[in-house]
C-alpha cells in the first residue's frame, strides 16, 4: 500500500473523472492505491467532477466501505450476518476482538490489524465466513481464526 | 487427460487453490500428461475442495479434497477415476445434483469459466442467435411467456419490466443487472458471475436488443472480489472476441458492458438505491413513480434485473417460453435457485422447479442441522424474511405459498439454525441491521429500526413487556406502512414472524 501521495491522487481523478457516474469508482481508485480515502482531496474531486464538497463528502460517508483513516497492514473482514450467526460467528468475533485488543471496526494499536463487520460474503455454506487481505476463509472457529491471524503476524 | 479444481470463492475458502498446487506438484513429479481446469463450483460446499477428473464414462468426483490426500489419490490411480476413500463416483450420479433441475445453473461448475469455446460448445450464444431472428417484441412475449418472475426477490414479471422500457421512448437506454447480491445466505448471482459469466453477459446483451438499450452495466458488490475480477475477464474477452461492442456478436447492433463495484451498502441491493450508486451518489431510495422503466439510470429507461433472471434469459430463448414454463407451480413457473446455508449438514446450491417444500429442501437436500442438534427455525429470504417453525416446513417453495404464511421467497436463501438459537436475539439483530443499512430516505424505517432495537431490548429485560410487545407490534406496522422500500417495510417480517412462533423467547407473551 502507497503512502498518501496527493499529486497521484489527483491524477487518479482526472484519469476518471470523466467515466458517467464517476464518483465510486474514483473512490475505489483512491482506496486501492492508499487504503482510505484522505479528506485532504475532497475538494479536488468536488473540482474535477462539477460537485459540492458537502456532495462529495456525504457520498464518502454514506458508504461503509470508504476509509478515512489509513488501515492496518492486515485488514480481517468478519462477517456477523444470519447464516453467520447459525454457526457461531458472535463467539468467534468476541474471541477474535479479544485476542487483538480491537473491536470490530477498529485498528489495533500496533497498525497491525483492522478489524471490520461485513454483512454475508455470499460463503453461506461454509460459515463463519472471513475475508483476511481480500483472501476468503470458511468454517472459521476461534482455532481457525487464532492460527490465520498468528500466520498473518509471522509475515509481518 | 483434464482435472477440475473450482476457483470459486467458496472453494477458495477451504482451501481449493492449495489443493490445486499440490496436485500440479504431483503432476510434475510423476511426469504426466494432465493439465488442471479451474471450474465453477458445482454448489455442493460440504464437498469442496470438490476435484473432478475426466474420464470416458464422465467426469468422476473426489471431495473434500485437502493438500494431504492429494499423493494418495495419485498413488490410487484417481487420474483414471479408480477408488479412494474420498472418491464419490460420477458427479452427475450424486443424488443431490441427480436430483435438481439445473436450467440457469446447466453449465455452473462444469466449464471453464472464462473459455467462450466451452461456453458456446455447450449451448452458449444459441439464445441471443435465436433472438436475431426474432423482432423485440417477439424476444419480449417469449420472456412474458415463460412465465420468469424477477428472481431477485421481489417477483415481478420480466417482460412485462421489459416491455415498459420498449414503449417508452428515448435516445438512450439502460440495462443494469443487479449483483448486489446482500441477503444473508445467497450466494447464486455469485456463482454465475464466477463460474458462468458468460451466461449472464447473453442475458444481458438480449435485453439490450430486445428493449433497444446499447449500454449495460453490472453492479457488482464489494464484498465479492472474486466475481468482479471474473466479471471484468469475461467483458474483456467478450470485447475482444466480438461478442461485445458495435456489431456485439455479428447482429449489427451495439452494446457496452461494464461492471461497477458497490462499497458495502445493503441498501444498494434496491433498484432505485442502485441506480444513485452507479450515478455516483449517496444510495439513497428514490420515491417510485417514476419507474426506474421509464426514468431510471440517468434518467433514462432502464431494465434493472437481478443476475438470475438475466442469466435465465438466455436458456428460454434457446428453448422456448414453454419449456421454461414447464416447470413450476401455480404462478411460480421455472426453477428457483434455493440457496441451502447456515446450520445445515449439506449446503449449497439447489436448482428446482418451483413447488419443492421447505422440509424437502432442508431434509432430502440439506440433510438436516450441521451441528447435528434439533432444528428449531429457518430464515428464508434473507435478513427481511420471516423465521419459520417447524410446522411451517411444508410450506412449498413458491411466491404466493410463502405469502400466504407472512413470508417470502426472496432471493431463494434457507438459513437454518438449530435450537440452541435464541429469537428474541434474532429480532433484535433484524432491527439493528435495518438501523445499520437504512439509507435515511424515509423516516419509518431511519427512526423505527433504532427505537426497534431499544423495544425489544426491554422485552428481553423482561420490563413490562406486554405493554412493550404491543409496541413493536404498532411499530412494525408503521415500519410496514410507511417505508418507502423493502428494507423498512419488510424488516417487521423476521421481528414479527420471531413473536408470533416463538413467543418463549419473548417471556412466554404473544404480541
Amino acid at each position: 500500500m502507497q503512502a498518501w501521495d496527493n499529486e497521484r491522487a489527483v491524477s487518479l481523478v482526472e484519469q476518471r473523472k470523466n467515466m458517467p457516474g464517476a464518483l465510486l469508482p474514483i473512490l475505489h481508485a483512491l482506496q486501492e492505491e492508499f487504503g482510505y480515502v484522505d479528506p485532504s482531496v475532497v475538494p479536488a474531486i468536488a473540482d474535477a467532477l462539477n460537485l459540492s464538497k458537502a456532495d462529495v463528502h456525504g457520498t464518502i460517508s454514506f458508504y461503509h466501505d470508504f476509509r478515512h483513516h489509513p488501515p492496518g497492514r492486515h485488514v480481517l473482514k468478519m462477517c456477523r450476518a444470519e447464516s453467520c450467526q447459525s454457526m457461531g460467528c458472535d463467539a468467534v468475533i468476541g474471541h477474535v476482538e479479544k485476542k487483538l485488543g480491537a473491536k470490530l471496526g477498529e485498528t489495533t494499536a500496533d497498525g497491525t490489524f483492522t478489524l471490520d463487520a461485513v454483512y454475508c460474503l455470499g460463503n453461506c455454506s461454509l460459515s463463519p465466513a472471513v475475508l483476511l487481505d481480500g483472501k476468503p476463509y470458511g468454517r472459521v472457529s476461534a482455532q481457525v481464526a487464532d492460527f490465520l491471524i498468528d500466520d498473518a503476524r509471522r509475515r509481518a | 487427460m483434464k482435472l477440475f479444481v473450482p476457483c470459486d470463492m467458496a472453494a477458495l475458502s477451504v482451501g481449493a487453490d492449495a489443493v490445486a498446487r499440490a496436485i500440479s506438484e504431483q503432476i510434475a513429479t510423476r511426469r504426466l500428461d494432465a493439465t488442471v481446469v479451474r471450474n465453477g463450483s458445482r454448489g455442493l460446499f460440504w464437498l469442496e475442495p470438490l476435484v473432478e477428473v475426466e474420464t470416458a464414462k464422465g467426469r468422476v468426483a473426489y471431495g473434500p479434497v485437502t493438500v494431504e490426500s492429494v499423493a494418495s489419490l495419485f498413488d490410487a490411480g484417481f487420474l483414471d477415476g479408480k477408488a479412494h476413500p474420498l472418491c464419490l463416483g460420477l458427479t452427475e450420479e450424486i443424488p443431490y445434483l441427480k436430483n435438481q433441475e439445473r436450467l440457469t445453473f446447466a453449465r455452473c461448475g462444469i466449464i471453464d469459466p472464462l473459455s467462450l469455446a466451452d461456453y458456446i460448445s455447450r449451448d452458449g450464444y444459441k439464445g441471443l442467435q435465436n433472438a436475431l431472428k426474432l423482432k423485440p417484441e417477439q424476444i419480449i412475449e417469449e420472456v412474458t411467456n415463460s412465465g420468469l418472475r424477477g428472481r431477485g426477490g421481489a417477483g415481478f414479471p420480466t417482460g412485462i419490466k421489459w416491455k415498459t422500457v420498449l414503449g417508452a421512448p428515448a435516445d438512450q437506454k439502460y440495462i443494469v443487472c443487479n449483483a448486489d447480491e446482500g441477503d444473508s445466505g445467497t450466494f447464486a448471482d455469485r456463482m454465475i458471475m464466477e463460474g458462468d459469466p458468460f451466461v449472464l453477459i447473453e442475458g444481458m446483451t438480449i435485453a439490450g436488443f430486445a428493449v433497444g438499450a446499447t449500454s449495460g452495466y453490472i453492479y457488482c458488490r464489494s464484498e465479492y472480489p472474486h466475481a468482479f475480477k471474473t466479471l471484468q475477464r469475461a467483458i474483456a474477452i467478450g470485447y475482444e472476441k466480438g461478442y461485445l461492442g458495435a456489431n456485439a456478436a455479428g447482429s449489427g447492433k451495439h452494446f457496452d458492458l461494464e461492471v461497477r463495484l458497490g462499497a458495502g451498502a445493503y441498501i444498494c441491493g434496491e433498484e432505485t438505491s442502485l441506480l444513485e450508486s452507479l450515478e455516483g451518489k449517496r444510495g439513497q431510495i428514490r420515491p417510485k413513480p417514476p419507474l426506474p422503466a421509464i426514468e431510471g439510470l440517468f434518467g433514462k429507461p432502464t431494465v434493472v434485473n437481478n443476475v438470475i433472471s438475466l442469466a435465465t434469459v438466455p436458456i428460454i430463448i434457446d428453448k422456448g417460453a414453454a419449456y421454461y414454463k414447464d416447470f413450476g407451480m401455480g404462478r411460480s413457473r421455472g426453477t428457483l435457485t434455493i440457496q441451502l446455508a447456515g446450520n445445515i449438514k449439506q449446503g449449497g446450491l439447489v436448482e428446482k422447479a418451483f413447488g419443492l417444500t421447505l422440509r424437502q429442501a432442508i431434509y432430502d437436500f440439506g440433510g438436516g442441522t450441521a451441528t447435528g442438534k434439533k432444528f428449531r427455525a429457518v430464515q428464508v429470504g434473507g435478513p427481511l424474511g420471516a423465521y419459520f417453525p417447524d410446522s411451517l416446513l411444508d410450506t412449498p417453495l413458491d411466491y404466493e405459498a410463502f405469502a400466504a404464511k407472512k413470508g417470502l421467497v426472496g432471493h431463494g436463501g434457507v438459513v437454518v439454525f438449530d435450537e440452541t438459537v435464541d429469537l428474541a436475539k434474532q429480532a433484535r439483530f433484524a432491527m439493528e441491521f435495518c438501523a445499520i443499512e437504512s439509507c435515511g430516505k424515509c423516516t419509518p424505517c431511519r427512526i423505527g429500526s433504532t427505537r426497534g432495537v431499544e423495544v425489544i431490548d426491554r422485552i428481553i429485560a423482561n420490563q413490562d413487556r406486554k405493554k412493550n410487545l404491543e409496541v413493536l407490534n404498532d411499530l412494525c406496522e408503521v415500519m410496514l406502512d410507511g417505508s418507502l422500500c423493502a428494507l423498512g417495510g419488510l424488516t417487521p417480517y423476521p421481528v414479527l414472524s420471531a413473536v408470533e412462533h416463538f413467543k418463549e423467547d419473548f417471556h412466554g407473551t404473544a404480541a
